[in-house]
């Protein structure tokens, strides 16, 4: 038996008449991206633009002595020479914390080096001229005095007494630390009949996006405005920072964002080099372009991950697990990013580990600390697969140890499907998950007892193995509880405006925005959906800030089940408009219409009354005729925010299936499935390919990537030769399921989908890994990437 | 990434290019330009002048006669690709083809550019060492030939003069004897390897006789190795291969994608799978 499931039934309770909902429609903006006219920032091109180009830092540590910059100034094509000093007068240094990270400390950032270098890469002296090319060509001119001081490069010693402090102000390297202590973790680990003590690492590692960070801020000295177009996942977020450290009030700030080419959660933070391109615009009155090369991507794209942990499980002989334990390690450079923070990573981790399980003990104890490398913060998925390998790679290591199959092991440990709502170990309270049934889905879709049989008969040939799984839970939908209640002016709630025109079209505007993933097209069914009309007679405004309504974006897989929830309200709101304006010109009772395919029917019956294009006539150029004290009310706004639940939570599992050649330690993926629930799926073709393009990211960490330091601090594999992004050539098939149980928060019952696929896929494919190595002896595998080097030293052949 | 200044110029003959190096000390030849544009917009060199040679007439093109391969220094990887005569005269260098990069830099990478370039981590250099082949360069003192064993000298250092121009490869053509084999090991398909093998060999019996083997990715040049050969000229057997893994005489340094301890082990790996290649005759 086989069950391939990419194609999920739509649901019934949202199964208004042509719904799009569950549905794979095509994306509205795939015309306008094949046809060559997507409008990247890059694309953008203004009167009197001139162009930035950074020198920066070649030490991960030194003091800056002096910069000279006569000669650059006097280059061809050079507008300004800029410094540090110079923003400082005009911009404000921020500091990255948030009040709830309780501890959590950093220092000032600027937006260009003042006094002293902290990474290698960061901004020391800006060139602003004519083209790219003469920017940096003047950049060679500039000479600047460094005194390099010690770097900090071992998170391992970072918080000694013996390492020299970052930041003497803050009187250690300690960034941030959280300690929690559920239930009787020594008293379980004693009563075990096994306990199992190993060390994670994970590599550092980064986005990669195709589109690098780039910005054109254009400073208006006439309006005293400033507009900037950002490839940004949260124009509004941004628009509060330009205004906040400029002086300026938000509405002098305008942030633009049309298409991006990807952003993976590198794009939501804010960058010293974009905070400074902005601040030479103001300084020099005029346009400037700022698109970070790939070199500079890589130094300064925020990294993430490079986490050591420590961990322990405790199991009984019957498979029930009486404990875990983890001290988790993370250096996350010389600043906490903001304004999200460095702490973020870290503090899920503590709070995901043994997530999916029953287990209630559990400690654990989480240390930041600063380091002189390039800043770490929030990439897809943030601390879900560090969360996962560990407790994942604990359980199976567990279930190996007592001789137990994988999956009974998680059988008799997950949350059962009726236990809710239940709180964690940690305090994670879910409202709905679905482990039993998603793993029994995933059990028969993968056709495990045929994959065990043709492992054992394959083994006897020689060739090696493995399949191993992850069952992970997922942050989606969050409320103000990841980011408002720390202070941070960060929306968590979202809002859609629909408008109907005079042909009876409706144009949405949405706070949430699109990198590439498809967000668009799922407000556009959202919205069509809910109102009554044919997708194509939608439009979708979003990324800009004064034609959208306060949102936060796309990020922590929230623009679907918020912003959508908000485009579904303000469709039902229309409609109710429009319903009540229908009745008055058919003289019937509003609730005795309904509008369908983009007219207005009799509901019981389903007959036309009157086309929307004809109501708008009427409504917008023949007011007179309608009855006296109507007025037709053609737009409605409406805001979501989850308030029931902190977040959504989501829950899958995931399986590997790979072959080591153990002559060479290289690992060849020969299938992945992931079954995940995600609630109410809108689009099932784009849900799929959050998942398939999350699972690659996560086989990127398990096998490929890693941002490779030395230890003066410098960064050794900084280009795309070098740093191995995975590629399709060494990519599985990926089969994808559902499970779907709604959030009952919302009308639409949708959660977030956009991060699954990483969370799971590092922990199923060590399991696998380790599963295809263990007859051999081999030493269980927990330091990724999984390099044919570590296989080859694991199997002893080096 | 915007390189420095350059000066460009575009040459119709050998003779105008060797001149306009001759010109300009430290002035670069600018063929298919797949490594060196990224070497420029990466500023990891800043020649004063670039002399483009793409509109040299004959200077592409395969040819096998007289039991030789000639293969001008502008054909593109992918003629050879796809090329009936190097499929049928050089098999080892189809063979290597499909491993080199990616389809985008084959269409425009030149097979002079890649031996000319001589980075120790290409596939194409280890094969024309294996196969003994030659090089044709013109230079300020007329044409000359240099051997592949003396061609290639140190980290991307070779038999060329800074004002010569490499015009062509020719390798002997395969005979009913020739044995060939090649194997890399790369994390991505199209990746420079983390260790690599280019082999050529007459059949003898059932043993080899002339076996060349050709590493690369494991130091500064490709890397012949005598004594392994010798291992494996006399006679082929478990014992002749595992003296001829003892006797590679290999110390790789250690890079990003793999230490050197490992690249040497790995180098004993693809000899083991290379042989039972060169042990199958040609189809």
């Amino acid at each position: 038996m086989k069950i391939v499931d990419d194609n999920p039934s739509a649901l019934t309770a949202l199964d208004r008449p042509n719904s799009y909902i569950g549905r794979a429609v095509p994306r509205p903006n795939l015309r306008r991206l094949t046809q060559g006219r997507g409008q990247y920032v890059s694309d953008i091109s203004l009167p009197r633009m001139a162009h930035v180009a950074f020198v920066r830092s070649p030490h991960a540590h030194a003091r800056i002595a002096s910069i000279r910059t006569e000669r650059a100034k006097k280059a061809p094509g050079v507008a300004a020479v800029v410094t540090g000093a110079d923003l400082a007068k005009i911009m404000t240094p921020w500091v990255g914390v948030l009040t709830h990270l309780k501890g959590l400390k950093s220092a000032p950032q600027f937006p260009i080096a003042v006094e002293r270098a902290c990474w290698a890469g960061e901004a020391v002296c800006a060139v602003v001229a004519r083209s790219r090319a003469e920017a940096e060509d003047a950049c060679e001119l500039i000479e600047i005095d460094y005194e390099p001081l010690p770097a900090v490069t071992n998170a391992e010693t970072a918080a000694d007494p013996a390492t020299p402090v970052i930041h003497k102000e803050l009187g250690d390297n300690i960034c941030f630390e959280r300690t929690l202590d559920a239930g009787h973790v020594d008293d379980a680990l004693a009563s075990s009949d096994a306990v199992v003590e190993t060390t994670f690492v994970f590599g550092r590692h980064t986005g990669a996006c195709n589109e690098p960070r780039s910005i054109v801020a254009d400073w208006n000295e006439g309006e005293q405005r400033l507009t900037v177009y950002q490839g940004t996942q949260a124009p509004h977020m941004m628009q509060n920072l330009y205004a906040k450290h400029l002086g300026l009030a938000e509405q002098q700030v305008r942030v633009l964002t049309k298409d991006v080419g990807g952003s993976f959660g590198i794009k939501v933070h804010s960058y010293a080099d974009e905070m400074a391109a902005v601040a030479i615009s103001k300084l020099l009155r005029r346009p400037v372009k700022f698109v970070a090369d790939r070199i500079e991507s890589f130094v300064t794209d925020i990294h993430a991950r490079d986490h050591r942990i420590k961990a322990k499980i405790g199991v009984k002989k019957d498979g029930t697990i009486t404990a875990f334990e983890i001290d988790d390690l993370t250096g996350v450079g010389p600043y906490s990013v903001y304004p999200r923070t460095s702490g973020i990573e870290a503090n899920q981790v503590v709070s995901l580990v043994g997530g999916p399980y029953t287990t209630p003990n559990y400690r654990a104890k989480a240390r930041v600390v600063f380091t002189n490398k390039n800043v770490m913060s929030q990439y897809r998925a943030v601390g879900h697969p560090i969360a996962a390998a560990v407790t994942e790679g604990l359980v199976e290591l567990a279930a190996a140890k007592i001789g137990m199959d994988p999956l009974e092991i998680r059988r008799r440990n997950l949350y059962a499907d009726d236990a809710y709502p239940a709180t964690s170990a940690s305090g994670l309270r879910f409202e709905k998950l679905s482990h039993h049934e998603s793993l029994a889905h995933l059990d028969a879709m993968m056709n495990y007892a045929a994959l065990r049989s043709e492992q054992k008969r394959l083994r006897e040939q020689g060739i090696y193995r493995g399949v191993g799984f992850a069952s992970f839970i997922e942050v989606t939908n969050p409320s103000a509880a990841f980011y408002g209640v720390g202070g941070a002016r960060i929306s968590s709630q979202d809002g859609a405006t629909i408008k109907l025109d005079a042909q009876g079209n409706i144009g949405v505007h949405t706070g949430v925005s699109e990198q590439g993933q498809g967000a668009e097209a799922v407000i556009a069914q959202i919205a069509a959906s809910s109102f009554g009309v044919p997708i194509e007679k939608v439009r979708v405004v979003m990324g800009d800030t004064d034609n959208t309504p306060y949102g936060g974006g796309t990020w922590a897989s929230r623009a679907t089940g918020i912003g959508g929830e908000a485009a579904w309200q303000a469709g039902k709101a229309l409609r109710a408009n429009v319903l009540a304006l229908a009745g008055a010109m058919l003289q019937a009772r509003p609730d005795a219409l309904d509008i369908v395919n983009g007219a207005v029917v009799d509901k019981g019956t389903g007959n036309e009354r009157l086309s929307l294009a004809e109501l708008a006539r009427v409504a917008y150029f023949r007011p007179d005729t309608l009855p006296p004290g109507i007025q037709a009310e053609l737009v409605a706004t409406r805001h979501y925010v989850p308030r029931a639940w902190p977040f959504a939570f989501t829950n899958g599992v995931q399986a590997s299936y790979l072959e080591v050649d153990i002559e060479t330690g290289f690992v060849k993926l020969l299938k992945h499935w992931c079954v995940e629930d995600c609630g109410t799926v809108i689009n099932p073709q784009l849900v799929n390919e959050q998942v398939r393009g999350g699972i690659v990211q996560g086989i990127g960490a398990a096998l490929f990537e890693q941002c490779l330091y030395d230890e003066r601090g410098q960064l050794l594999n900084g280009n795309m030769a070098d740093y191995l992004v995975p590629m399709a050539a060494e990519m599985p098939d990926i089969e994808v399921g559902h499970v779907v149980s709604p959030t009952s928060d919302s009308e639409l019952g949708a959660k977030g989908a956009g991060e699954a696929g990483t969370a799971g896929a590092p922990a199923c494919v060590m399991n696998a890994l380790n599963d295809a190595l263990r007859p051999l002896g081999a030493t269980p595998l927990t330091d990724m990437p999984f390099t044919p080097d570590k296989i080859l030293r694991a199997l002893g052949k080096v | 990434m915007k390189p420095a200044p350059f000066a460009y110029a575009r040459v119709r003959s050998v003779d105008e290019a060797v001149a306009l190096l001759g010109e300009t000390a430290e002035a670069k030849v600018l063929a298919g330009g797949q490594s060196l544009i990224a070497t420029l917009n990466m500023r990891l060199s800043a020649p004063p002048l670039l002399v483009d040679i793409n509109g040299i007439d004959g200077l592409e093109g395969i040819a096998h006669s007289d039991g030789t391969v000639t293969i001008g220094a502008l054909t593109r990887h992918v003629e050879a690709e796809r090329s009936g005569t190097i499929a049928a005269h050089a098999p080892l260098i189809a063979r290597a083809m499909p491993h080199i990069a990616h389809p985008a830099i084959r269409n425009r990478g030149t097979i002079g550019g890649s031996i000319a370039l001589a980075d120790p981590a290409a596939e194409l250099p280890a094969c024309l060492l294996a196969l003994g082949g030659d090089i044709d360069i013109a230079g300020p003192d007329g044409t000359r030939t240099v051997k592949a064993d003396d061609f290639f000298r140190g980290l991307f250092e070779t038999a060329l003069g800074p004002c010569d121009i490499l015009t062509g490869i020719r390798i002997p053509a395969a005979s009913k004897n020739t044995r060939i084999g090649f194997a890399e090991l790369a994390r991505r398909h199209g990746d420079y390897a983390i260790v690599g093998l280019a082999a050529a060999a007459q059949g003898d019996g059932k043993g080899l006789k002339n076996v060349r083997l050709a590493y690369f990715g494991v130091g500064s040049t490709p890397l012949r190795q005598p004594k392994a050969e010798s291992a494996l000229s006399s006679e082929l057997n478990g014992k002749s291969i595992d003296a001829a893994i003892a006797a590679l005489d290999l110390d790789p340094p250690d890079d990003v994608q793999a230490t050197g301890a490992v690249k040497k082990y790995l180098a004993g790996v693809l000899l083991r799978r290379v042989i039972k290649q060169l042990m199958e005759p040609l189809q």
